[in-house]
């Protein structure tokens, strides 16, 4: 015992490296503040530009020609729901096979080149699917057409919707799906009737965030849809969107206009939101309604 | 081989019948139900059904790569490599170079990632590190948030509110204090690449910053424990624990957001100018590869102008997928593969 | 009534891995036949063979061959259509989530077409009577997803399940070793009815169940069958000192 142990001393946390901890926090916070901004700001000047313009005679007329106060956005909105009805119709059931593909069949090199393939599809920018949808649809055709827009927008709905439904149906566990051969269930009534059944929830929120991702697009109809002042019932004429009309309201020179602009894009994100909102709520009440 | 100490079980039943080929016709029951052949016809076909769908994924690449292709054969035979480095747009007199574009995509790109990175990291370093539980949840949503919003509702909000407020407070602020670099030369018009620029870092920071959220998630705990443990300050645990581990799969992070940049259409349109000119300044106008295609497809006159438009198009395409692959592979090599969700 | 089910040089392979070697085996009808054996000596993947559920993992392959009554399984018959003969109740319970106890119940008739719902009515009942589930949930027939009961309940809705479909031939693999003792009990009790009208094969860890259930039992070790004999004969006398180490305890 003649040493006596020497106490430790341990050396303070020097104050510049507190200091930079604390100032790092702040800096953090700072960032978050700082991103959060525009995401109010937009979201603030949407509701105060738009709010008041949106009247029963935006939600119900078409534009009026330049110059003249008034009219509304009547033929886009509804041009933009027959677009992305087209746009579903073709992407989605496309979408969901490619999805069944890749989770009952595709385990193996050819389904993780499809997987690949659909990841890089998923990349290509809206624009150039755009200028595909032309050259196969509108340069055929020899005019514009929602059929040309929905075709693009299907095209971008495809990945998306075949990767979420992949991944919601290899959450179902395999011993459901042995259940059901166990029964002699063919594997085709267990893949649509059991599997599919057991993860329709989220297939269908993949296929709302693919919808919902669409909906918004502008580049894919510049040269598709292409926009029309007026009404247009036929399949041979140039449709009017939402998202177009906010685009060419908003870069033109008339204050008229971009008030109007602001109320469409008001209205678009609002519609969004609300066939987003509206699919959760019917996801919901139909599982919970246990029906088969 | 007796065994005494298992416990004789009470068993009387008379000796059962083993089952040989002569007795296995007992009666088999009338299962008046699923007496019907199985074909095997409807899962070959739901089979292959669902392969085609596979296949029609392969065939819309196929498809749009042979589309461009086919589409600027005219301009390439026309201007060959040249197209690419020169800068004299003309379609007046089918005249066509495409280095402006380049040059402005890849400005803005890189402007709209010096000023969404340190965001992008700063939030996401925030939200996984430092933010207390229960405001994670609503922090990540409203970052989301911001990836929902269309681009051309982005466009429209930069036009009317960021560019007056560059053009009346920004602007001349850089230009009496960093103007000596050249960069914030020329009259503040407001709308220009450094508009350009801005809007784009603030369209890539929810893809950024949720992919870097997911990163740095996946570095195991005691990676950080270890930091703490040696005496680290909260930040060089994240700097040195965390950060530095998930380097690769920040810098895929970062490359994802440098891809969506490149293809960004609307909202850059709507504020660079759309003038087919280099110019050193930021306060300048600019045009993209992505705004011309949206301006002049629809006006293009003549095939060589519609193919010359195409080819870039083809460009952009090639562009993006290298870059998204890229960043793909950095972000996997991370998080080996698992499922990304969200905004990808 | 039950069939009988002649195995005769069964092979099994997954992938390069063989699993199982040569097994030749007679399995009485109307009686249960217990296969026991330590972890990984092949029983589950046996039985599954018997159904042709072990095709199901890729890569898998079976050699050999398997009369089930009359019925050649891996000569002619499609998989599906000889499912339909034989029922199959697993390890874990695997009731379906998205369907309520009558849709469970039905589920093997339904999804194969059978629509006559009075029927159905009759059968769902007397298949939830066959496995003692009927006086638990007569009440919340439709109101009750499968996946709301307990462990050994679904364990029974499974039974149920298998049974609606009128197989003549039960297979368990396990059926009991998720659940506690007292569901196990009542699930041994049912075995003991459902003998008089099916052939009952099953595969289970514990020696004590073999001995309650079954006149026959079979030893697996290693992928082979060493011994296959009346079970009163393999528990107190076996001829095979392997046998007789596995069922003394000294190892397994």
């Amino acid at each position: 015992m003649s040493t006596a142990p020497t106490a430790l001393v341990m050396p303070a946390i020097s104050l510049r490296r507190r200091i930079t901890d604390h100032a790092m926090t702040v800096v953090s916070v700072l960032t978050v503040i700082i991103v959060l901004l525009p995401l109010f700001a937009i979201f603030a000047y949407l509701v105060y530009k738009g709010i008041g313009s949106i009247n029963w005679a935006f939600l119900t007329q078409t534009p009026k020609p330049v110059g003249e106060p008034g009219g509304g956005m009547a033929n886009a909105i509804v041009g933009s729901m027959v677009i992305l009805a087209i746009a579903s119709l073709l992407g989605v059931p496309l979408g969901i096979g490619a999805g069944i593909y890749l989770s009952e069949y595709g385990r193996n090199r050819y389904g993780d080149a499809v997987r690949f393939i659909s990841d890089v599809l998923n990349g290509v920018p809206s624009i150039v699917i755009g200028i595909v949808a032309y050259a196969i649809v509108v340069m055929r055709q020899k005019h514009f057409s929602a059929l040309a827009g929905g075709v693009a927008l299907a095209i971008m709905m495809v990945p998306t919707i075949a990767r979420t439904t992949e991944q919601m149906l290899l959450l179902v566990p395999q011993a459901i799906r042995e259940a059901a051969y166990g029964l002699g269930v063919s594997r085709w009534r267990t893949t649509l009737s059991i599997t599919l059944r057991t993860a329709t929830s989220g297939v269908i929120t993949g296929v709302m965030l693919a919808f919902a991702r669409v909906a918004g697009e502008t580049a894919p109809l510049l040269f598709t849809a292409f926009g029309n002042q007026f009404w247009n019932w036929k399949s041979d004429q140039p449709t009017a969107a939402l998202s177009l009309q906010i685009f060419t309201y908003a870069i033109s020179p008339f204050d008229e206009w971009h008030r109007q602009a602001w109320a469409g894009a008001l209205v678009l994100i609002i519609l969004i939101v609300a066939a987003v909102t509206a699919v959760r709520i019917a996801v919901r009440h139909g599982t919970l309604a246990g029906a088969q | 081989m007796s065994n005494q100490a298992l416990p004789r079980p009470r068993f009387d039943p008379p000796e059962p019948e083993r089952a040989s080929k002569a007795n296995l016709k007992v009666e088999s029951r009338t299962a008046p139900l699923l007496q019907g052949k199985v074909s095997a016809v409807p899962d070959a076909v739901f089979g292959w059904a669902m392969r085609l769908c596979g296949i029609a994924v392969v065939l819309l690449l196929g498809l749009i790569v042979y589309e461009l292709i086919v589409g600027s054969r005219l301009s390439w035979h026309a201007f060959g490599f040249k197209f690419f480095v020169q800068s004299d747009w003309n379609p007046v007199e089918d005249s066509f170079g495409a280095l402006p574009f380049i040059y402005g995509t890849v400005v803005s790109s890189i402007l709209s990632l010096i000023i969404a990175v340190p965001l992008s990291i700063g939030v996401a370093v925030f939200i996984t590190e430092m933010c207390p539980v229960a405001l994670r949840g609503i922090l990540s949503f409203t970052t989301e948030l911001l990836a929902a919003i269309p681009s051309v509702i982005y466009g429209l909000w930069a036009i009317f509110i960021l560019v007056p407020l560059l053009r009346t407070y920004v602007q001349p602020f850089l230009a009496t204090t960093l103007g000596w670099t050249g960069l914030f030369s020329g009259p503040p018009y407001g709308i220009g690449m450094l508009a350009a620029g801005i809007i784009l870092a603030i369209m890539i920071i929810p893809i950024i910053s949720s992919i870097t959220r997911e990163v740095l998630t996946v570095v195991p705990q005691h990676q950080r424990e270890a930091a703490l443990a040696l005496g680290a300050t909260r930040w060089e645990m994240i700097r040195i624990g965390v950060l530095r581990n998930a380097r690769a799969g920040i810098v895929g992070a970062i490359i994802l957001g440098l891809g969506r940049a490149l293809g960004e259409t609307m909202a850059v349109t709507m504020v660079i100018g759309n003038r087919p000119e280099i110019a050193k300044s930021l306060f300048a106008p600019g045009y993209t590869m992505a705004s011309v295609l949206a301006n002049e497809f629809t006006e293009a006159t003549g095939d060589v102008y519609l193919s010359a438009l195409i080819e870039i198009g083809l460009a952009l395409f090639l562009v993006t997928i290298v870059v998204n692959a890229l960043a793909r592979l950095l972000v996997w090599s991370v998080t080996r593969g698992q499922p990304t969700k969200g905004v990808v | 009534m039950g069939v009988g089910i002649i195995v005769e040089q069964l092979n099994a392979f997954y992938g390069k891995t063989q699993a199982l070697f040569d097994i030749n085996l007679n399995v009485a009808a109307n009686h249960a036949t217990a296969l026991i054996g330590p972890s990984g000596c092949g029983k589950s993947t046996f039985i599954r063979c018997l159904n042709r559920m072990h095709e199901t993992i890729p890569e898998a392959r079976v050699e050999g061959k398997v009369l089930i009554g009359e019925f050649s399984v891996y000569n002619g018959t499609s998989a599906t259509q000889l499912r339909r003969r034989v029922g199959m109740v697993f390890q874990k319970p695997n009731p379906f989530p998205t369907m309520s106890i009558y849709d469970n119940v039905a589920a093997g008739l339904k999804l194969n077409g059978f629509r006559n719902r009075r029927q159905l009515d009759e059968i769902v009942e007397k298949s939830l009577n066959s496995s003692a589930l009927w006086d638990e949930v007569k009440d919340s027939l439709h109101k009750k997803s499968g996946a709301s009961l307990s462990g050994g309940q679904q364990q029974r809705l499974c039974i149920a399940r298998a049974l609606a479909v009128q197989p003549e031939v039960l297979l368990m693999d396990e059926p009991c070793s998720a659940l506690d003792p007292i569901s196990t009990g009542k699930i041994e009790e049912l075995i003991f009815q459902l003998k008089e009208q099916y052939t009952i094969v099953i595969v289970t860890h514990n020696m004590q169940q073999a001995a309650r259930v079954a006149e026959f039992t079979g030893f697996f070790l290693l992928g082979k069958m060493i011994e296959f004999d009346k079970t009163e004969k393999v528990f107190t006398n076996p001829s095979d000192k392997r046998t007789e180490d596995y069922v003394t305890g000294r190892f397994g």
